[in-house]
């Protein structure tokens, strides 16, 4: 192993003013081999990424160190001697990028351009690059969109805004493979997709890797993710590297603690189940087949979103919703809490029609139906800080009194693990966990009897999605909860779950003790359970 | 797309409807007596009866207000005292000051606002767009400040301060340009385009500023979206991000406000022409307003907020058109 290698970093600092965001990062990657670079955020692992393309250029983050990038050894391609992409001038930097290094995004849903044809975005990049006429770039452009499994005959003339997530990120990928790069930077492919959809984009990687022998830096914060698809890992924890070695050896044999909270943290499918909370035998919400129908709109055909669902809990209990995106799950869920309305069919909440709540009596059972919602960036008022956005459920609900208030949001507080200094921050000013934390207080200060929580964990880091699903479980049982999970991710919901309703198109196809999950039927439910991803075993 | 059109145009029809009964009504409500006006200082009682039988002004406001809207599908027959008139389809009526029928009032006045607007609109466009990219290029920087300061200068100045300027400098100064007088577009296009350029510069200054700030925003949130960044991350040149790509973000906004502002023009530019002595709808309006001058009224009033309406429907299908996403039905 002892080949050229493409890219050769060396003491990599980068600091944005006065924050370091690497401090000191060596690497060297060679043709065709796979590297992953493993940390929660804040790690520095996204800062490293964009500096290998030259992307700090302009923002006014200083990078020190060397980023050297050799020439094939075919003598083909954009440089023919070694480049350091640090002090490069932008018209080389300009020709590298993509040609030699392409990226890929964690947004894969606004990273391609609104205005322009899926197609011509791809060809645009080999025109630029290649200046080729607009017949062969169009050629090539569909010839990249089959190589990652898109008809580029039905789909060339597609805008991104009809393609789900997981085609536009194939796109993305398309995009860098029209270029032929030796490296492809993945910085969190796969983190705003669905599990299942996850596993495909990462089964194409795999399969460029092997067709192509394309060289691979895979950025996650999941270490499962990383696990199957790479030969080396390097772990990064606030800028320092923690610890680096092929991917078994770190996974099953990890040195430093950091890297063992990062594997603990995965949800995993064979992990002990808590034990089961007793729930009582009366049911606290009922479910007769429920249907919600979304009217054509602009255009569009009227959805089912959801169809025909049936389904009882009871008091105490945690029901685990499980689907991909356009399931209906969340549609469910909006539905339970009263925010959407039903098209038809009967929601009872203890023993009593939720349809017939109207005006004041509505407002007042409000208080015990509440919801948690996925992205707390956006959830929480940004212009209010955390200790008036939690106390503002109890002020709509009538309590008056100030030190009232105060007390019950400090109780709050530092029930679910925040120091109560952060009443008179603002949402920006916490992290992803920090803030989901304050929208559980918010959610839990009236003390409901149902919560519903959509996605709750997904937009976190595996470490702070565990303490958060800890927290969740903990606070089910202090305040005798009754909770709805819903989640695309079954190793996630079987933690908090007593038992779990798969959906699909609509429809509940399964509904499972969350303990005997490896005895599910359907094959809906079989291809989400292996779409999780599974790390070697030691 | 269709069934859009049909939609719009009904709802065209009950606001043109609905302005010109607010018209009829606020008439009735406003003190002074048209007739009076159209008779004279000396004019007796008699005389006076007549012109109102002429105008139709002794017949109750509902049955006045139905026969101007019947006239306009059908025609309508006048007697001028001496004998019978025949005002043809679509027939606004006659005006109580000249006698002219409206409808060839509004056809004299609305080339000078087609022409005012087409050569204005495409300077604004251009001054506006181009500055506001030029801006972006370099946010914050010297040439940055520079333009939008400038831009927001010619903004605030009113447009008859401007215009007087212009006239000063371009017509009594240096005296290389005439003093505006309409020429027809197809009577002579070089002679045409020679006097309406003042007016064009007076409209495009006064408007620019506000497409350079809306081009400028829109470039400048446009960058800062993850679609820009895919485009550096293989290697375009920030030029051609700013031209090509961030510029489509803002493409929606300026379109819609600018046929707006066109229909806006179109519907008379008040100001405008009369510091320019053009004879167009926004001096036809004063003049009609000012002699009470009912069935004029009507008519411009009803023709701007058609242009109006039709801006606005224009708008609403360039929205369309620019941004791939948003469907029309």
């Amino acid at each position: 192993m002892t080949s050229t290698p493409i890219l050769t970093v060396e003491d990599l600092r980068i600091s944005f003013g006065a924050v370091n965001a690497l401090n000191g990062l060596s690497l060297e990657l060679e043709p065709g081999r796979a590297l992953g670079l493993v940390g929660e955020s804040g790690s520095g692992k996204s800062a490293a990424a964009l500096s290998l393309l030259g992307l700090h250029r302009g923002t006014g983050a200083q990078v020190g160190g060397r980023i050297l990038l050799h020439p094939r050894p075919t003598g083909a391609g954009e440089i023919a001697e070694p480049v350091d992409i640090n002090t490069a001038d932008d018209e080389t930097l300009r020709r590298i990028r993509g040609r030699e290094l392409a990226m890929i995004f964690q947004e894969p849903l606004t990273s391609l351009d609104p205005y322009h044809r899926v197609g011509d975005q791809i060809a645009g990049v080999h025109r630029l690059h290649f200046r080729s006429g607009p017949d062969e770039a169009r050629a090539r452009a569909a010839q990249a969109l089959e190589q990652v499994g898109i008809d580029a005959r039905s789909k060339y003339r597609a805008y991104p805004h009809e393609f789900s997530g997981g085609m536009r990120q194939r796109a993305l990928i398309a995009m860098a493979l029209v270029l032929e790069p030796r490296v492809l930077v993945a910085d969190e492919p796969t983190t705003a997709l669905d599990v299942t959809v996850q596993a495909q984009i990462l089964q194409l990687l795999g399969r460029l890797r092997e067709e192509i022998g394309l060289s691979l830096i895979l950025i996650s914060h999941d270490l499962a993710v990383v696990g199957g698809n790479v030969d080396d890992v390097l772990v990064l924890k606030s800028g320092d590297e923690v610890e680096r070695g092929p991917v078994r050896e770190v996974l099953t044999r990890p040195q430093h603690a950091y890297t063992k909270d990062l594997l603990n943290a995965i949800p995993r499918l064979d992990a002990e189940l808590p034990t089961r909370i007793a729930a009582s035998a009366e049911p606290l919400l009922k479910v007769t087949d429920l249907s919600v129908v979304f009217p054509s709109h602009r255009g569009s055909a009227a959805t089912t979103a959801v169809d025909g669902v049936s389904l009882e809990l009871l008091n105490g209990e945690s029901l685990g919703v499980v689907g991909e995106s356009g399931s209906g799950k969340s549609t469910l869920g909006r539905s339970i809490v009263r925010l959407q309305k039903p098209t038809s069919g009967r929601i009872e909440f203890a023993g009593r029609d939720l349809g017939s709540w109207r005006g004041k009596a509505l407002r007042d059972h409000r208080r015990d139906l509440q919801l948690i919602f996925q992205d707390p960036a956006s959830s929480l008022n940004p212009r209010r800080s955390i200790g008036d956005s939690i106390a503002e459920p109890l002020i709509v609900h009538g309590e008056k009194d100030r030190d009232r208030l105060r007390a019950a949001v400090d109780g709050m507080l530092e029930r679910v693990g925040l120091d109560d200094s952060l009443y008179h921050r603002y949402p920006h000013q916490l992290s992803g966990g920090q803030r989901q934390r304050a929208a559980i207080a918010r959610a839990l200060i009236l003390r409901p009897r149902l919560v519903v929580c959509d996605e709750p964990v997904s937009a976190l880091d595996v470490t702070t999605q565990a303490q958060v699903v800890k927290l969740l479980r903990e606070l089910r049982e202090e305040f005798e909860l009754t909770l709805v999970f819903i989640a695309h991710d079954l190793a996630v919901v079987r933690q908090v779950s007593d038992r779990i309703a798969v959906m699909n198109r609509g429809r509940i196809v399964e509904l499972l003790p969350a303990a005997g999950l490896h005895e599910a039927q359907d094959p809906y439910t079989r291809a989400l359970l292996s779409a999780v991803p599974e790390l070697p075993v030691a | 797309m269709t069934a859009f059109l049909v939609r719009r145009l009904l709802a065209a029809a009950a606001v043109l409807l609905i302005v010109a009964a607010v018209v009829y009504g606020l008439f009735y409500l406003m003190p002074g007596d048209p007739a009076s006006l159209a008779c004279g200082k000396r004019c007796d009682a008699a005389e006076l009866a007549q012109v109102r039988q002429t105008m139709g002004l002794n017949r109750p406001v509902y049955e006045q207000f139905w026969t101007f809207i019947s006239s306009i599908f059908a025609g309508h027959a006048y007697d001028n005292g001496v004998g019978t008139v025949w005002c043809s389809a679509p027939c606004l009526g006659y005006s109580f000051q000249s006698d002219e029928p409206v409808t060839q009032l509004l056809t004299q006045a609305l080339p000078v606002d087609v022409s005012l607007v087409a050569g204005a609109a495409v300077l604004w466009l251009s001054l506006g767009i181009g500055f506001g990219l030029f801006a972006a290029m370099r946010p914050n920087g010297l040439r940055d400040k520079a333009t939008t300061f400038v831009g927001l200068a010619f903004g605030s100045v009113p447009i008859f301060i401007l215009a007087l300027l212009l006239l000063l400098l371009f017509c009594v100064w240096w005296q290389v340009l005439p003093f505006p007088t309409f020429v027809p577009f197809t009577q002579n296009v070089g002679q045409w385009a020679e006097n309406l350029l003042l007016p064009w510069f007076a409209i495009a200054l006064t408007f620019a500023g506000n497409y350079l700030r809306l081009t400028r925003a829109g470039v400048l949130e446009a960058l800062g979206q993850d679609h820009i960044r895919t485009l550096r991350a293989y290697g375009y040149t920030e030029r051609r991000i700013v031209a090509r790509h961030a510029v489509r973000g803002a493409l929606p906004t300026v379109a819609t406000i600018a046929a707006m502002d066109i229909g806006g023009v179109l519907a008379g530019a008040v100001f405008t022409e009369s510091m320019f002595g053009l004879p167009g709808l926004g001096k036809l309006m004063v003049d009609s307003a000012s002699t009470i001058d009912l069935p004029v009224i009507t008519g411009v009033t009803l023709l701007a907020s058609f242009l109006i309406i039709v801006a606005n429907t224009v708008a609403d299908l360039l929205y369309a058109v620019l941004d791939p996403r948003v469907r029309i039905s």
